[in-house]
Parts: C-alpha cells; sequence; structure tokens
C-alpha cells in the first residue's frame, strides 16, 4: 500500500470512488436518492455504482427528499448502512423535519436502544454560476441540531477518508460536498485514510495570525495566506474539517500561537458557524489574543444571482482587508467607533 | 368528468374483486361501504364473501384485551388528573383498532405508533408503565423498540409512515418476511410525509400495512377540512395501493380486514390501506376541551356503537363468554390498573448527568465540557442544601 503511486484525480472521483469502496466493504451499505442509478448523480458522483453493484445497492427514489430521508432511517431501523443524495443544498430543506425530529433524536430518545447510522450527502455552497436555490451554505441548521454529525471536506483525499469514516460511523453525518471543488484536482493516494472525523488539521503554519476556515473557503483561505506574504503577513490556515464534532483543541493551539484569528465562511455571517467558532476562540484564547477574532463571510442575503455571486463571496481582498483590522497598531477600528452627536 | 368514477363506485358490488377487471384501478378501490361483520347490537351480520369470521378464540382474545386497555386508559386519563401524567391522549371509543390492529401481527412484526396508541403498545404486551414513560415524563421512549419490534410513540405528524416504509423494505431486502403496521389518524393524512410514506411504500413494494383511524377529528378540526375524498380509503389507488374501509367500532370486521391486509402485505403484495371508521370518545387530551368544537349529542350517538359491549354482546350470544368470564376479565383489568397505579405512584429515578447520554454513540469533547459543568453545579446544589 504504501508503494501505491499517487494520482492526479478530483473531489468528485475520490468520493465516487469511496462510495465504491464502502459498497465492497461492507454490504449493509445501500446508496440512494434522485438520479443516482442510470445517470450516475447530475455531479456524477455515483456514476458506475450501479453498473457494478446493481439496483439493490444502488437505485433511485421517488423525487421526495423527506421520503428518502425518511426511508432511511427505516433501513436503518432494520440494520443497513444507507448512503443518500440529496441533489442541492436547498432541496434537502424537505427532509429536515425528518433530519431534526427523527435522524438526530432516535438515539437519545430510545437510551440508545435505537440508532440510525447513515449519510446524508448534501452538495452544498455555490461559486459554480448556479441559479438560485442551487448554492445556499445550509451548515449552520445541521450543525444547530444536536445528535448530528457534520462534516465537510476540502481536499480530494479528505473527501475520500471523512466520506469512508461518516459511512462507518455509529452516528448520521452529514456530509457537506462543497460543490465548487468537486473538479478541483490533486495527487492523491487512494484509499486515503486522513484522520478521524472530529480533528482539524493546520493547513500552513504562520506566525501573525491564523485563518480558520472549513469547506469552500479553505481553498480562500489558502490563497490569502499566500497573498499575504507580500504584505509582510505570515498567515496559518486551519481547515475544520468537521464541524460537529469541532476540534476545539487544534484550533486553540494555533491560535495561541499567533494571537490572531479570522474565521472565514462562505455562509452568511449572521447567527452561522463562524459566529460559534469566534465565540469559542475568543472564549478560549482571551489571554493570548492581540485583537478580538474577527469573521469574513458572505453577506446577510438570500443567495445572489449568478452575475453578482461574486460581490457576495468572501474572496482574498476580504480576507485581507478584515487580516488588516487586526489591531496591528493598537488602534480603535474605526468602523465601530460610536457616532458621535451632531456629526456630519 | 367527475361522474366517470361516481358511477363505477356506484356500481360496485359489495364485492370488488369480482368486478370489471379490465380496469386496473378498480381492484385498488375500497369498497363503497365500510366493511362490516357485527351491527351495533353485536348481531352477526350475514357473512362477507371476502372476509372469513375470526376464530372465537381470538375473539375471546381481542375481548379480553379490550377491556383490559379501556380500563387502562381510564386509569391512565385519572393518572393525570392527580398529576402523574404530564399530558394523556385517550384512545376511549377506539378500542377495537387499538385492539384489533395488534392482534392481526407477529410479535416479530414492527409496529410504529404515534402518541395515540398507548392502549394498542400495552395490547402488544408492552409493560404500561414504560408506555406511559413519554407522558409521564421521566424520558421520551420507556421501551426497547429494538426488542419489541415497536417504534417510539411518534408526535410528529405521518413522519413515521416512512419510517414504516423503510423498515418493511429493510427487512425484506435481508430475506426477512416482517410486516409492518403503522397507525396514523385521519388528520395525518394531509401531512406530506403521508403522501411520501405510501408512495414508496408502493414504489419499493414494501410490506406495510396503513392503518389509518378516522376518528373524525384532528384536535379540533373536522374531516372535512382535511379532505374532499369519498373516504380516506380512497387515497390509496392514487398510489397503485388497494385499500378498504371498515366500522372502526367492529371489532370483529377490524381484526378481519386487518389479518386480510398483513396476509397481503407478508406475501409479497406490497402495501395496503386501511381506513377505519371510528370516534374519539374523550378530548384530544386532558388539556383539551371538546365541547367548543363538537356537541353533546354527536359524542351521545357514538356511544351507542360502542365497541366493547358489541363484542360482549355477540360472544355471550354465540355462547362463547358468559357471566363467570366477563367477571374474571374485569377482574383483570382491575388488577392491572391497581398494579400500574402503584408503580406510578413511585416517583421515578431522574438522573440529569443521564442528558448527556446517547446524544451519539461516544459523548463529543462539547459534551464532556458540559457534562462537567452540570456535574459541578449538582454537586454545589448539593452542597448548598446541605449548609441550609
Amino acid at each position: 500500500m504504501a508503494d501505491t503511486p499517487a494520482v492526479k484525480t478530483t473531489m468528485a472521483k475520490a468520493l465516487n470512488a469511496a462510495l465504491a469502496d464502502a459498497l465492497a466493504a461492507d454490504d449493509r451499505v445501500v446508496v440512494f436518492g434522485e438520479d443516482v442509478g442510470q445517470l450516475g448523480g447530475v455531479f456524477r458522483i455515483t456514476d458506475g455504482l450501479l453498473a457494478r453493484f446493481g439496483d439493490r445497492r444502488c437505485f433511485d427514489t421517488p423525487l421526495a427528499e423527506a421520503g428518502i430521508v425518511g426511508f432511511a432511517v427505516g433501513l436503518a431501523m432494520s440494520g443497513l448502512r444507507p448512503v443518500v443524495e440529496m441533489q442541492f443544498d436547498a432541496f434537502a430543506y424537505p427532509a429536515f423535519e425528518q433530519i431534526a425530529s427523527h435522524v438526530a433524536k432516535l438515539r437519545n430518545r430510545t437510551r440508545g436502544r435505537l440508532s440510525v447510522p447513515m449519510v446524508i450527502r448534501v452538495p452544498y455552497a455555490g461559486g459554480i454560476g448556479g441559479v438560485e436555490h442551487h448554492c445556499d451554505s445550509s451548515e449552520a441548521y445541521y450543525a444547530h441540531t444536536p445528535g448530528l454529525k457534520v462534516v465537510t471536506p476540502a481536499t480530494v483525499s479528505d473527501a475520500y477518508s471523512l466520506l469512508r469514516a461518516a459511512i462507518d460511523d455509529d452516528d448520521p453525518v452529514v456530509f457537506l460536498e462543497p460543490k465548487k471543488l468537486y473538479f478541483s484536482s490533486a495527487e492523491a493516494v487512494l484509499p486515503a485514510r486522513t484522520e478521524p472525523i472530529g480533528r482539524a488539521v493546520v493547513r500552513r503554519a504562520g506566525r501573525d495570525a491564523t485563518l480558520i476556515a472549513y469547506g469552500p473557503a479553505v481553498p480562500v483561505a489558502l490563497e490569502a495566506a499566500e497573498a499575504a506574504r507580500e504584505e509582510g503577513w505570515d498567515l496559518g490556515v486551519v481547515d475544520c474539517r468537521s464541524i460537529v464534532p469541532f476540534d476545539d483543541a487544534t484550533v486553540t493551539a494555533e491560535v495561541r500561537r499567533t494571537g490572531r484569528a479570522v474565521v472565514v465562511t462562505e455562509a452568511q455571517g449572521f447567527a452561522g458557524v463562524g459566529a460559534e467558532i469566534a465565540a469559542r476562540v475568543q472564549e478560549r484564547c482571551f489571554h493570548a489574543l492581540h485583537a478580538p477574532v474577527l469573521r469574513v463571510s458572505g453577506l446577510d442575503i438570500p443567495y445572489p444571482p449568478p452575475m453578482l455571486e461574486h460581490t457576495h463571496l468572501p474572496g482574498v481582498d476580504r480576507v485581507l482587508d478584515t487580516v488588516a483590522r487586526l489591531q496591528w497598531d493598537d488602534q480603535p477600528d474605526p468602523r465601530w467607533l460610536p457616532r458621535m452627536e451632531g456629526a456630519a | 368528468m367527475t361522474t366517470a368514477p361516481r358511477a363505477v363506485r356506484r356500481a360496485a358490488p359489495r364485492s370488488r374483486r369480482s368486478a370489471t377487471p379490465t380496469d386496473p384501478a378498480h381492484a385498488l378501490l375500497p369498497a363503497v361501504e365500510p366493511v362490516r361483520m357485527l351491527d351495533e347490537t353485536g348481531s352477526r351480520l350475514p357473512a362477507h364473501p371476502d372476509y372469513p369470521e375470526p376464530s372465537t378464540a381470538d375473539l375471546r382474545e381481542l375481548y379480553r384485551r379490550m377491556v383490559v386497555g379501556r380500563r387502562f386508559d381510564v386509569q391512565a386519563t385519572a393518572l393525570t388528573k392527580q398529576g402523574r401524567l404530564a399530558v394523556y391522549p385517550s384512545s376511549r371509543g377506539q378500542e377495537a383498532c387499538q385492539v384489533g390492529a395488534v392482534l392481526a401481527v407477529r410479535d416479530t412484526d414492527w409496529v410504529f405508533p404515534t402518541y395515540r396508541e398507548s392502549m394498542a403498545l400495552t395490547a402488544r404486551g408492552i409493560d404500561p408503565v414504560e408506555v406511559l414513560t413519554l407522558l409521564r415524563g421521566d424520558w421520551h421512549c420507556g421501551y426497547d423498540p429494538a426488542a419489541r419490534h415497536t417504534a417510539p410513540q411518534c408526535t410528529p405528524l405521518a413522519t413515521q409512515t416512512v419510517h414504516a416504509a423503510g423498515l418493511a423494505y429493510g427487512e425484506a431486502y435481508q430475506g426477512r418476511d416482517t410486516v409492518a403496521l403503522v397507525f396514523i389518524g385521519d388528520g395525518a393524512t394531509s401531512e406530506g410525509d403521508f403522501h411520501e410514506g405510501v408512495n414508496f411504500a408502493a414504489v419499493f413494494k414494501a410490506p406495510v400495512v396503513f392503518f389509518v383511524q378516522n376518528n373524525r377529528y384532528a384536535i379540533s378540526v373536522p374531516l372535512s377540512r382535511q379532505t374532499a375524498a369519498p373516504s380516506l380509503a380512497y387515497k390509496g389507488v392514487g398510489y397503485g395501493v388497494p385499500a378498504e374501509q371498515v366500522d372502526g367500532n367492529d371489532p370483529m370486521a377490524v381484526l378481519a380486514v386487518l389479518t386480510r391486509a398483513v396476509a397481503h402485505a407478508r406475501a409479497g403484495n406490497g402495501p395496503y390501506l386501511v381506513e377505519a371508521h371510528t370516534y374519539r370518545m374523550e378530548a384530544h387530551t386532558n388539556a383539551d376541551d371538546a365541547s367548543r368544537y363538537r356537541d353533546g349529542a354527536e359524542v351521545e350517538a357514538w356511544r351507542d356503537r360502542d365497541p366493547v359491549t358489541r363484542l360482549e354482546a355477540y360472544l355471550r350470544g354465540a355462547g362463547a363468554l358468559d357471566d363467570a368470564a366477563v367477571a374474571a376479565i374485569a377482574a383483570e383489568a382491575e388488577a392491572y390498573a391497581a398494579d400500574l397505579r402503584e408503580r406510578m405512584n413511585l416517583a421515578p429515578a431522574v438522573d440529569p448527568l443521564s442528558l448527556f447520554d446517547h446524544v451519539y454513540a461516544e459523548p463529543t469533547p462539547q459534551l464532556r465540557e458540559q457534562r462537567e459543568q452540570v456535574r459541578a453545579e449538582l454537586a454545589a446544589a448539593r452542597d448548598t442544601e446541605g449548609d441550609a
């Protein structure tokens, strides 16, 4: 295995390989959803699974997301390991009651006598020029629901490893796949096993400040850190990988080293996962901080139409502008000074 | 264009299965009238062509469990008034449905109840204290669903119909001949999940019996606001699911129709939909005031259709039940209620730290932190009590 050469592959292909390897490894695994059979999924993540494993193991369902997730609850109760695909982030909303009231709670409601291990795969977030209802960052809804694990990969190797781990997990996992990274490619050795669910990773070490990101925001943070070198900042990047459970230990260790942190998320910021991360870091690292933890996020607007999405999405400039406000000269941030009475 | 189906329905003979074989939809339609085998006085109606009479032994067992079930229901209502239960949704008047349905399935079959199925669960043999755990409030589900093949009582309406479809499909997938019996009410048939559950079961030919207890009201909202269908059983045809309607206060008919529906599903023919016409004699729960939305005359009229007295009259007439047997069953019911009362009067043990158990298979670091915080809060509270 150690001699397997790295090959250039995409996140989409890595996810496809993870599903195929899970189906081959465990008879209990079944993959289903809308268009996942003959078509191989609208993003081709299930490509070839029907042909290889047959329509008992990989099958299309009626077009009904609550039905798909509810059906998976019953299958999991019978001892199977369902992996379901929601076609797009916003199309998963009809399933939310099933997810919040049943998937997340069955273990707890029954004192552990029933459990419903399953993976709910959700292609999420934007940056692909999608029309409305195809680009939502829906992670906060799931992260705010106790009983769910919420995982999102940013690299090809993590996509494979985390999906295999999610399928093996005894808890239900909402597996959020950043659409804009599906066709990003990298050298990877598959099957890859990186780390278990719940571990963040330091993607780039830095001395001056730490950028904390997950999923689609990780490449943005890495690009910003690279660009920051020209401005004289040495920025580190932590990829959370798992939103629930959250790896406080890795994140806070990095922030304590640098004393400054910016949370970068693509999602709208208000009441979001970025707010939670910023609060956790502030609570845990107060005495190590030279500046408040700042956030860079999407705007608090419904996801915009394709021709305007670049204004919404946090990019390198918005990240660097925020880094510039990390109290380098210990002056109040003018944007947040109280307005003077009578001032023009 | 609405006249055509009407004409078909009017033309349907008592046994629809022999008629118009060229129309595939026709075989799925319920009989025009609900199946009845006993009239309101307990007299046997003419033999039904599709439904053989259940055995006397089964009918006696049905009667016994209905009497015990009714006593349980009365006791649970009393416990609510005494503050032992947070709330109790009574199923008084629905005894034939509650007990008849669970008698029609095996212990290895799965039952998917709602919050109103406490009586059905006790009739299934589950400890009544475990059944009432949800309503007492010391935990959510008190019984072991895996051991009893019984899902937790479901509060979000109709959501369990899809679970039943998945469970039934998963069982068949793994080579087991399990049937899933799912209870829902008339109001829940308006929920999208009812549609999705029946449709999934039909498409995947899952062995599910959807049992709709049409008790005329969803809390206060009458059936006329739930549907414009001729009756709820007609919802089956749109999904390709055969359906039947039954007099839900006729215990013999409920058992016969459910037995046939379960056999249909177990034989690999896919799901079946049964609508039972019945009536909730009590308010929605103890917290509800039914006089605000239905009048006393309506309730009184249903009292004359009581399922327990109907079956008792039939069994007495058939020589299968006498005064001594009735008294023995009544005594058993009293003992059952006394035991329940006694055990419910004991305060249940609750452990605040158990709140952190079973949220995940293993607690997350964040839950371990919160557990420590609560442990410290509890210790501090104990110290304060000690000082006082």
